[in-house]
């Protein structure tokens, strides 16, 4: 059989969505954050809203997120995207309005941002990535750096006496009004990636059904931040991060 | 027929904002500014016209809900009183660096810190030099009258939109709260069309996406951004706006703006019953600042007397403009306190009348 018996439509198993620019992306090999940027550009495309849709990139690893999503983006300052995207939504109320933030991002500097759009219950959606380090700035504690877990600002284990201890941001928000749908996903394997990418859709479609905010937490590994290979980060997530931050629907 | 009506500076800020057509307001309550939202919630502006009003729940959050709304083209405002208007200097960059057009109003309180709630004109810093980080610059309108409280709204919009720049309305507590006639502008449209070239509303298929950031890590790339920035700042010299009171004879010039300006021209009146050929010189505009005419006036005048709110903010670039010709000093009161016409004449005959 010849190449070109093969390249045909209905052998199409697999195509990357052309609202993944052309940029290479400037994530490590191994992290979680390209398959999320696929997973969300998937969804605005398969829902027919690019042109309805705005992202708010957030300050840390995922600063240049708007390089490689080829939707209408604002960059945002360290914390406040979910004021940002308040700003957008209020005005623009038919408009799709993501924010996309880490957690030294939106569980530490942007707390009250965070909580306020959460209580408001504004019709945005959050995504989450929780890999429990400040990756971009060079691996230092964040507020959901586990028990015990070495970072460059915690090199002999997050001491919970002193340190304080990590917390549950996404739970924390569950229990208020204005948020309608909170779920807590990971994309280190197929299976989850196929569930990931459906709570994404789910909370998109709640956008447009004006049901308030939704926020998707992804647990995701930092094999850099770690030191780990990215084998041995998914690992390592799997057996640490997932007792603390257990997956599902909250 | 004129629409007149009495009310406060920031009511006046209020009312203007709806008649000018401004899409958003978010902002955080402060003493003296929160006339400013409660006017606004009270005349239910989303039935009047559709704007939106929102308490947000810091400045931090109002400042950066302005950056994103302003970001899809649509005219957006807020306004807070110093402490507050320091805790927006991040956001207030990130504007500047976005080149972002808005509207921001600061009805300044005395400080450093908590302060006092009393008047003042000590953030003439912070307003006209950057106070957020990096090289920016804002628009400054300095009102002397609840009548300007409400006509720089509509000129701070026109102002920011030709620019894209924020636009800065720097007023004081006495400005904001004092009561005047007014004379009201009629209502203005809201704008439903808007420039696809920069605005995140949005990528529709006949345009490529676009990107509100300051960000660029480049420095190539930010080395020309920060060229542009500066060439757009210089260009806004032809906008500049100022007052002349009794200057075409004098000889001593006071230079003054907003509250300060109001005494100023008492103190002309009183200087010039006296004989004493006094002038006033007010700049409406702070930036750009009206640099080139008190460089010309330092020519026909023998003194200058810059008076403020502060401990001598805004004559450091009265001294700039007049480069030493002539000499230049500083009067003003400090920490919320209001200096009388009696005091400003005194202290003109002291240093310059009679010396001379």
């Amino acid at each position: 059989m010849e190449v070109k018996e093969i390249i045909r439509p209905e052998n199409l198993v697999y195509r990357r969505t052309p609202l993944m620019t052309d940029a290479n992306l400037s994530y490590c090999p191994g992290c979680g954050h390209g398959t999320v940027h696929r997973l969300i550009m998937e969804v605005v495309e398969e829902m027919g809203i690019q042109e309805d849709t705005i992202g708010i990139a957030p300050v840390g690893c995922s600063v240049l997120a708007y390089d490689f999503m080829n939707i209408d983006c604002t960059q945002a300052a360290h914390g406040r995207a979910p004021a940002v995207a308040t700003g957008i939504k209020r005005l623009w109320p038919d408009k799709y309005v993501f924010t996309y933030q880490g957690d030294g991002d939106l569980a530490a500097i942007g707390t009250a941002e965070t909580i306020h759009a959460c209580n408001r219950g504004e019709n945005i959606t959050i995504f989450f990535v929780n890999n429990g380090i400040y990756g971009m700035t060079g691996g230092q504690m964040a507020p959901t750096t586990l028990e015990g877990m070495k970072s460059s600002t915690s090199p002999y284990g997050r001491n919970n006496a002193t340190m304080g201890p990590p917390y549950k941001i996404t739970e924390m928000v569950a229990q208020l009004e204005g948020v309608h749908y909170v779920t807590r996903q990971a994309v280190h394997k197929p299976g989850p990636v196929r569930k990931a990418k459906k709570a994404i859709r789910k909370a998109l479609e709640l956008q447009k059904e004006n049901k308030g905010l939704s926020l998707i937490e992804f647990v995701s590994n930092c094999n850099s931040g770690w030191k780990m290979t990215p084998n041995d980060s998914n690992t390592w997530m799997e057996e640490n991060m997932f007792p603390f931050y257990p997956m599902g629907d909250i | 027929m004129k629409e007149l009506a009495l009310m406060k500076g920031n009511e006046a800020i209020a009312e203007a904002a709806i008649r000018a057509g401004v899409d958003g307001y978010f902002g955080y309550p402060i003493t003296p500014q929160s006339e400013v939202m409660e006017y606004l919630m009270l005349q239910k502006p989303e039935e009047r016209t559709g704007m939106v009003v929102l308490q947000a729940e810091s400045e931090v959050a109002s400042i950066n809900m302005l950056y994103g709304a302003a970001g899809t083209g649509k005219k957006v405002m807020t306004s807070s009183s110093s402490p507050g208007i320091s805790l927006m200097q991040e956001g207030i960059s990130y504007i500047a660096g976005a080149e972002l057009p808005c509207l921001i109003v600061n009805v300044v309180r005395g400080g450093p810190g908590l302060g006092t709630i009393q008047p003042s004109q000590a953030d003439y810093f912070q307003s006209t030099k950057g106070g957020g980080h990096g090289d920016y610059r804002l628009i400054v309108l300095a009102p002397a009258s609840v009548q300007e409280m409400a006509d720089f709204v509509d000129l701070g919009f026109e102002l920011a939109f030709k620019y894209r720049n924020p636009a800065l309305i720097l007023t004081d507590g006495l400005i904001g709260q004092m009561m005047e006639k007014v004379e009201l502008s009629p209502q203005k449209e809201r704008v439903t069309e808007f420039d696809q070239s920069w605005v995140t509303t949005g990528k529709t298929k006949d345009r490529e996406r676009n990107i509100i950031t300051s960000l660029n890590l480049d420095p190539d790339l930010q080395y020309e951004h920060n060229l542009k920035l500066q060439a757009k700042y210089k260009s806004m010299e032809q906008d500049v706006m100022f007052e002349k009171t009794e200057c075409d004879d004098a000889d001593f010039l006071l230079v003054a703006y907003g509250s300060s300006a109001r005494i100023c021209q008492k103190v002309v009146e009183m200087a010039r019953s006296r004989g004493k050929k006094v002038g006033l010189l007010r700049p409406q505009t702070l930036f750009p600042f009206p640099s080139v005419e008190l460089a010309r006036m330092a020519r026909k005048v023998k003194g200058m007397m810059a008076v403020e709110l502060s401990a001598g903010q805004m004559v450091e670039d009265v001294k700039l403009a007049v480069n030493g010709r002539i000499p230049v000093s500083h009067y003003g009161m400090v920490g919320g306190k209001i200096h009388s016409p009696d005091d400003v004449l005194n202290e003109l005959e002291k240093k310059y009348i009679g010396g001379y």
